[in-house]
């Protein structure tokens, strides 16, 4: 009973070859996730209700429903149509959609921020909207809004483990399966946990830095 | 998806409540004491709980959760999965109970505990009779917000077979091969029940806002 160290080295290479795919899901997700946020901010202020009420309906629904659930319809669901995504693929489309709900109310909150002198100042200089929202409210907005993006730059990380459900070989179904094979499921597990605590604390602290630093 | 597929999913309701309200009770009993700790003068205390409640939640709950059920479930104390899912959620909802309430003892005004030490009230009463009556009133929205997160949260429990509404979504899944409509159904069902907690939130802070001025 019991692991050794060599066991622990036997295992740092598949654990760390399933981290690997945690943080490239990350990235993608982030890439997708916070433009499409920005997008949903967008169209919720608008004043058209044919735009506005669908996009709230989608933010609801994408911020209420867990983002275990968007997995398993994506990827048990989307066959009923004849639409087989990969795991990886589901992955990308499930944690893409659940971070551009989420981000769509931090952006929101950011732009809101933002004083209205700003926009009437651009507006009075004769800038056209798009202008003054990528010139002046945008780059004003990004800077309120960063830490808390930050904070759940964080978050879709650890969420990147529910893939386990889908079949992924992330960290945790690494884990799992060593665990399964080995019984070793304590050692096996907190190595796992390691990983994590090696990114996610410093990270956390820095957000706090960020946060603290960007208070007035 | 037929009505007996649907009455079966709600049999999956009382195990996600179960495991979101014990969380949430164990957390907002224990992450008082974390707190005490975590604002103590003792450094070295302080700086042991601010590492516990940082480490805590840099695990994500599902490598928690795995870590309870598997290690110690097949070790020493065989463990259910609901009684596993509740030590892991409620571990993670003390620490962030734990945040919230320093959120709101931060809130608090600092002229508050002056005034009551200038009136010579103990420490206790102190906190008692003036502080904690004002942190209740502001930390009720953000627990109430914790609180739908954590019932999001609350669906990882069905990876170790508590058998919760995800979990017979998952099932009936399998059963019937229609993901669409059964994950669909599992996702309106959490919306729904996240929306009642926010218009109880909303109103308990508007007769608490009442009754305690700030």
């Amino acid at each position: 009973m019991g692991a050794t160290w060599s066991d622990v080295a036997d295992w740092i290479e598949p654990l760390s070859r399933g981290f690997v795919l945690n943080l490239e899901i990350t990235f993608i997700t982030i890439l997708l996730g916070f433009p499409g946020g920005f997008v949903l901010a967008l169209l919720v202020e608008r004043r058209s209700p044919w735009v506005r009420w669908p996009a709230m309906v989608i933010v609801e629904i994408g911020r209420g429903a867990p983002a275990l659930v968007l997995l398993q319809f994506v990827y048990f669901g989307f066959p009923q149509i004849d639409l087989t995504l990969s795991s990886f693929a589901s992955a990308i489309v499930a944690l893409s959609v659940s971070t551009a709900c989420y981000t769509s109310e931090i952006i929101r909150s950011g732009l809101a921020a933002v004083p209205k002198g700003q926009k009437e100042a651009a507006e009075a200089l004769n800038f056209s909207s798009a202008d003054s929202m990528r010139f002046v409210v945008f780059p004003q907005a990004a800077k309120i809004s960063s830490p808390a993006m930050m904070g759940f730059s964080i978050l879709i990380l650890q969420s990147t483990t529910l893939c386990f459900t889908i079949a992924l070989p992330e960290i945790a179904s690494q884990a799992y399966e060593i665990g399964s094979t080995t019984f070793q499921y304590f050692p096996i597990l907190s190595l796992t946990a390691l990983f994590f605590i090696f990114v996610c604390v410093p990270a956390s602290f820095l957000v706090g830095w960020f946060e603290r630093r960007s208070e007035p | 998806m037929t009505p007996d597929y649907f009455l079966l999913l709600l049999t999956g309701l009382p195990y996600t409540f179960a495991v979101t309200g014990g969380a949430l009770l164990i957390g907002a009993l224990f992450g008082f004491p974390l707190l005490l700790v975590r604002r103590s003068k003792v450094t070295i205390l302080r700086w042991t709980a601010v590492m516990l409640i940082a480490v805590i939640r840099s695990i994500p709950p599902i490598v928690w959760i795995f870590l309870i059920f598997f290690s110690i479930g097949t070790g020493v104390f065989p463990i259910s999965p609901l009684s596993a899912a509740l030590v892991g959620f409620g571990l993670i909802a003390t620490a962030n109970m734990a945040e919230i309430y320093r959120g709101a003892l931060i809130a608090v005004h600092h002229g508050q505990t002056e005034a009551a030490q200038a009136l010579n009230l103990s420490p206790f009463h102190t906190m008692w009779d003036v502080i904690l009556p004002q942190m209740v009133r502001v930390c009720l929205p953000v627990a109430a917000t914790y609180a739908i997160g954590l019932l999001k949260d609350a669906a990882i429990a069905s990876t170790i077979g508590v058998p919760d509404l995800t979990y017979q979504g998952r099932h009936i899944t399998q059963m019937t091969l229609q993901g669409l409509s059964v994950m669909g159904s599992v996702g309106i069902i959490y919306v729904l029940i996240s929306l009642p907690i926010a218009w109880i939130a909303r109103v308990t802070e508007a007769h608490i806002r009442k009754t305690v001025s700030l």
